[in-house]
């Protein structure tokens, strides 16, 4: 392959193949981001341990 | 005995009859890279060995690069295999907080349009006569990326490594003095004043942290797969760190995995610099050539991050373009220390800490292209 091929090749789909992939990844961030809400996640952490806390006790009292 | 006597003596002296100039600079060369690492503080992690490996290198009849030498162990054991690069990327991995990028991941362009240099420079040496991967070498110094350089010369072009080596950390370090005056040349006195929000409370979810570098790893390699070695290992390295489940590797990456193998890598790249390999005019193309994909790089980033204040109607600050790159977390705070000052009250440093791990991705993104592209075209 001659290095004109060569170049124009590698400069734009190296340039667009790197700026497309980046911005595919920023849309699956932002769906992430949607779909999995840092307040909803938190209080469902909260959740989850307000139902270890309660397993805990539980179980304390019954040993 | 007399005759032994003498052989004795001359060979204590022969070491000094057989130093050749060539020899003689390279010493020089690898107590100029001490110098900067001690004194200067310049990537003192790499430059101290780099530059030691320099001096053992070019000292006559030591061996240190001869079959059974021992920087050839190293060379041949963690370069040439590509392991070391990888390892020092589950660090990097470990090390990385990718939390002001998921804030606001549009930044993430930024990384992208901060790699555009290392394409650039690969048009340019071909334009300067450079063969096919030797180009791809020199272009990759854009990446601002110790490993993925070494990643990538190693495959192609083993003999630019010590050049290409010795560029992308030299620049690397010399970040806050090359990319101030192209920043301001760039933006308007209207723009460098550009406040941008950081929200107080995270709004970003543990689970999403977690997820982040299964999917970045996921879609990426699947794009790109001859990326995956290096994109793996970084992903993998924050995996480890987010999920907060193995401490004990986390740690381990970043500290003792991290240090040993910056020490061997960087004897192992010094090794590279024998006099009679490295003085020639094409190292000093090398090295003229990665200061252009610095520079490129830090153009473009601004650029696109004007373009980004423009479609945002003036919610992104264009300075923040320029840490698009992946000397982390060195450009940020050149970002931050820029924009303080034309008003000592903005704050900059969290959005370009965003752009500055979205440029640790977009290098890596950018190498395993080039090398997916490089075998779809069956060249290398």
């Amino acid at each position: 392959m001659d290095n004109f091929t060569f170049g124009v090749t590698m400069t734009v789909v190296g340039m667009g193949g790197t700026m497309l992939s980046l911005w595919f990844l920023t849309l699956i961030v932002n769906l992430m981001k949607r779909f999995l809400p840092a307040g909803e996640s938190n209080e469902k952490i909260k959740i989850k341990e307000k139902f270890k806390k309660i397993l805990k006790g539980k179980k304390e009292v019954g040993s | 005995m007399i005759s032994a006597f003498q052989s004795g003596l001359a060979s204590l002296v022969m070491g000094f009859s057989l130093l050749t100039i060539q020899n003689i600079v390279m010493i020089a060369v690898g107590c100029l890279l001490l110098y900067l690492g001690i004194k200067k503080d310049y990537e003192p992690l790499l430059l101290v060995p780099i530059g030691f490996g320099a001096v053992l290198v070019n000292i006559p009849m030591a061996g240190m690069m001869e079959p059974e030498g021992l920087l050839r162990y190293f060379y041949d054991a963690g370069v040439m295999t590509e392991v070391f690069p990888c390892l020092i990327f589950v660090g990097i991995g470990a090390m990385t907080d990718f939390g002001p990028l998921l804030e606001n991941p549009k930044i993430l362009l930024l990384g992208a349009a901060g790699q555009f240099g290392i394409f650039l420079t690969l048009a340019l040496a071909l334009l300067l006569g450079f063969s096919q991967l030797d180009a791809l070498a020199v272009g990759i110094i854009g990446a601002c990326d110790g490993p993925t350089s070494i990643y990538v010369t190693s495959k192609f072009a083993p003999h630019l490594l010590g050049a290409v080596s010795v560029a992308a950390y030299s620049y690397m370090a010399l970040v806050p003095l090359i990319q101030p005056p192209i920043m301001r040349m760039l933006t308007t006195d209207r723009e460098r004043k550009i406040r941008m929000e950081y929200p107080k409370v995270s709004t970003i979810s543990p689970t999403v942290k977690i997820l982040f570098p299964i999917v970045v790893t996921i879609v990426t390699c699947i794009i790109a797969p001859m990326g995956t070695p290096l994109m793996g290992m970084i992903m993998l390295g924050n995996l480890m760190k987010e999920s907060g489940v193995v401490s004990r590797l986390t740690k381990a990456s970043e500290n003792e995995i991290a240090n040993v193998v910056t020490l061997l890598l960087g004897l192992a790249i010094g090794a590279t610099m024998e006099g009679a390999k490295f003085l020639k005019a094409q190292t000093l193309l090398v090295l003229g050539l990665g200061f252009i994909a610095i520079c490129l790089d830090t153009v473009t980033g601004v650029l696109f991050g004007k373009l980004m204040c423009f479609f945002t109607k003036g919610k992104v600050n264009p300075l923040i373009g320029a840490a698009g790159i992946s000397a982390y977390p060195m450009a940020a705070r050149v970002v931050q220390m820029e924009g303080r000052k034309y008003d000592d009250k903005n704050w900059l440093l969290m959005h370009a800490m965003g752009a500055n791990t979205g440029g640790q991705i977009g290098s890596v993104m950018a190498a395993a292209i080039m090398l997916s592209v490089l075998k779809g075209m069956g060249v290398g």
